[in-house]
């Protein structure tokens, strides 16, 4: 099913869709309130936008002085061309430790890579610790959102879901209740597994360091329990310094949630003592992106979702009418550099309204990419052939006078006559719920012509 | 002052009084000007569709229309967005650089090259505005809800010039109504409760009548309008711009 197929399917629940497109559109609201607390935050934007940009120009010399500095701060680093090789990277680590559970702070990149299952037909557990994430592991779905990855399950459905997972009371739904719920059978699992594994908000190229962004605290709790720590990250989320990170720092939040900072920014620079310490730096395609002029814009991304939040069409179609690990308009230039033919959907999943470039804290023209993305996609022949044609007959009526004033006047003079089950049926989805306008007799032009003083 | 007079392909064929209330409005604001009447479309619904090469010899037909007047002044942000921002893609000649700087939706026209400062025109009803994505977020006509800074919106300054009118707060300042071109078709169901979504916003404060600068959002959702027989009426800004006590 393409997108917009899913997108119908998930509308005809219209009360459920209401609901769904109110709880993201908050997410929105809040993140107005944040951002407008800050004066000079069309500055942060352009701020953030220009580093993004300089590290992406300089990746290369920042990457390996990224490295040296973790060697030297005594991280193991590892480099992961592809999905395939980051997963047996984590495998190789894993099992050098005899390591047979692991807890996982959230991560797009891990499950972009299908770690989860790579690991556990290897025979180790893998618990997701965000609460979102947790609840998605146990109803074995994907994310629906980067930031709130169960944000498509009301509260009930939660509720359902504990009372048949952790026991907890049938028909109870207080969010406070289930989270504490969840909080004790979290406890359980991050004392009984051997490693932590986290991903990556930033990386800092200056001092080797990551710093990841939670407001649960289970990264931290993962690292801090654990000898053995993983943090997973491509290759795009180095900065240059440490001194650059306050300017992403004060935006991720705010742009995600409408917080000042998320609750907990974790700085990890050094294995503890007697553990150690891995870093997996990953492509998996990032370069080949890199590589597209009109699209490496999109490689700024800090995944703050707010973009998700403000899109019309993703808070009344769900996160998985995208068909992919990232959705929403940021997913839709994103996911068609991995597939085009797969996701030739995506780019037109969207009215081009421009609200994803404008909300966007570092800048990237998402709709400007998804207009470009559109041309390569037609250009490469992916185009539905309706689309293909009834465009081909438009360039040629459109640049032609005597043919647009003729089949307008024919169109219209039809639309008058022609009884209305042969104008609204299934072969015209604009009618399904909506009339056509009603056509009038004579034309601007007609009228315009009629005005002039006869000769 | 030449002005060409740009009237979008919908609106030629399905609403000639908008077309009609822009050249009155032009006159009577004592500005001449010439409808030439080879114009056919900018070339949107193909390039929007993804095909921009279906859409290179209509760009050039616009080129050929307008070739010759000091400015270009359509009723339509989405149409005006598009001549300035999308003929990037055929050959730079003179005469595409000064189209490209010089065509102008109206408000821009009336504001920024007329500078006017007062109106003649009554619309006592209370008025939902619909901010088209393409004239707010394209041509900055205004402030979006997105940035923390922006200039003064420049359709409010001109509704504020029409006695009578009052104009009603909106939950969703400028949430899109979903039509987006060949999107309202291809995404029918997504467009469609987009457009019902926005209309309630509009009903919910007790707007009569909802306009916007662009005639396609209000296309699309006049259809909504008329199929579920809701109390609300959709005019183009020009008419209100236009409008005599007595206009709805």
């Amino acid at each position: 099913m393409n997108h917009a197929q899913k997108a119908s399917a998930f509308i005809r629940d219209e009360v459920r869709t209401d609901w769904h497109n109110q709880a993201v559109w908050h997410l929105r609201q809040k993140r107005d309130l944040g951002a407008g607390s800050v004066p000079e935050w069309e500055e942060l934007r352009n701020l953030a936008s220009a580093i993004k940009f300089h590290a992406l120009s300089n990746l290369d010399d920042y990457l390996v002085q990224f490295e040296a500095n973790a060697r030297a701060n005594g991280v193991q680093v590892h480099w992961a061309a592809t999905a395939e090789d980051h997963n047996r990277i984590v495998y190789g680590i894993l099992a050098e430790h005899g390591v047979k559970k692991m807890v996982k702070s959230k991560s797009m990149l891990t499950e972009d890579c299908h770690l989860n299952p790579y690991l556990e037909i290897r025979g180790i557990e893998v618990i997701d610790t965000d609460l979102g994430e947790r609840i998605i592991q146990m109803r074995h779905e994907p994310p629906s959102h980067i930031v709130a990855p169960a944000i498509h399950i009301r509260k009930e459905e939660v509720g359902e879901l504990f009372h048949k997972e952790l026991g907890t009371e049938a028909g109870a739904s207080d969010p406070k209740y289930l989270t504490e719920a969840a909080r004790g059978h979290l406890r359980g699992h991050f004392l009984t597994s051997a490693a932590a594994l986290t991903g990556v908000n930033f990386a800092l190229a200056d001092t080797g360091g990551v710093v990841v962004c939670t407001n649960e605290g289970n990264a931290d709790m993962g690292v801090h329990l654990h000898g053995l720590q993983i943090h997973c990250m491509g290759i795009e989320k180095i900065i240059p310094r440490a001194a650059d990170l306050g300017v992403f720092v004060r935006m991720l939040a705010r742009s995600a949630t409408g917080q000042p900072a998320t609750i907990f920014t974790s700085h990890y620079q050094k294995p503890k003592p007697g553990g150690a310490m891995h870093i997996v730096i990953v492509d998996n395609g990032r370069t080949e992106h890199l590589g597209r002029a009109d699209f490496r814009n999109s490689m700024k991304c800090i995944r703050c979702g707010a973009c998700m939040n403000t899109c019309p069409i993703y808070r009344r179609s769900g996160g998985y009418s995208y068909g992919h690990t990232v959705p929403g308009p940021i997913g839709s230039i994103l996911t068609p550099g991995i597939d085009m033919k797969k996701h030739s959907d995506l780019p037109f999943a969207s009215t081009l309204c421009g609200s994803c470039s404008d909300v966007c804290p570092v800048k990237i023209d998402i709709h400007e990419q998804l207009y470009k993305w559109r041309q390569v996609i037609a250009e490469a022949g992916h185009l539905p052939a309706s689309k293909r044609w009834s465009m081909r007959v438009a360039g040629k009526v459109l640049s032609r006078s005597g043919w647009y004033d003729f089949f307008g006047k024919l169109a219209r003079r039809a639309l008058r006559r022609m009884p209305r089950f042969l104008v609204y049926n299934r072969l015209n989805p604009w009618g399904r719920s909506r009339e056509l306008p009603e056509p009038p007799k004579e034309s601007f032009k007609e009228w315009y012509k009629r005005q002039k003083p006869a000769p | 002052m030449k002005i060409g007079l740009f009237i979008p392909c919908y609106i030629d064929q399905f609403y000639p009084r908008v077309g009609i209330a822009t050249l009155e409005l032009l006159q009577k604001l004592g500005c001449q000007a010439t409808y030439p009447e080879g114009q056919t479309c900018c070339g949107q619904p193909m390039a929007n569709t993804g095909c921009e090469s279906d859409a290179k010899a209509t760009y050039l037909h616009f080129i050929d229309t307008f070739g010759d007047f000091d400015y270009i002044v359509a009723p339509s942000g989405s149409c005006t967005y598009h001549v300035r921002h999308h003929y990037d893609i055929i050959e730079q000649t003179e005469a595409v650089r000064h189209i490209r700087e010089r065509t102008l939706d109206l408000t821009e026209f009336l504001l920024d090259v007329l500078r006017i400062d007062r109106l003649e025109a009554r619309f006592p009803h209370k008025v939902g505005l619909h901010q088209s994505c393409h004239g707010l977020r394209g041509l900055r006509l205004g402030k979006s809800s997105e940035r923390m800074e922006g200039g003064p919106s420049k359709i409010h300054a001109l509704l504020g010039m029409v006695s009578g009118i009052e104009l009603v707060d909106l939950d969703r300042a400028d949430e899109c109504c979903g039509f987006g071109g060949t999107f309202a078709i291809a995404e029918e169901a997504v467009s469609a409760k987009m457009g019902k979504d926005r209309l309630g916003d509009h009903l919910r404060h007790g707007a009569e009548v909802i306009t916007a600068g662009d005639m396609s959002c209000l296309m699309h959702l006049e259809g909504l309008i008329r199929r579920n027989k809701l109390p609300i009426r959709a005019m183009h800004l020009a008419e209100i711009l236009n409008a005599k006590e007595g206009s709805l």
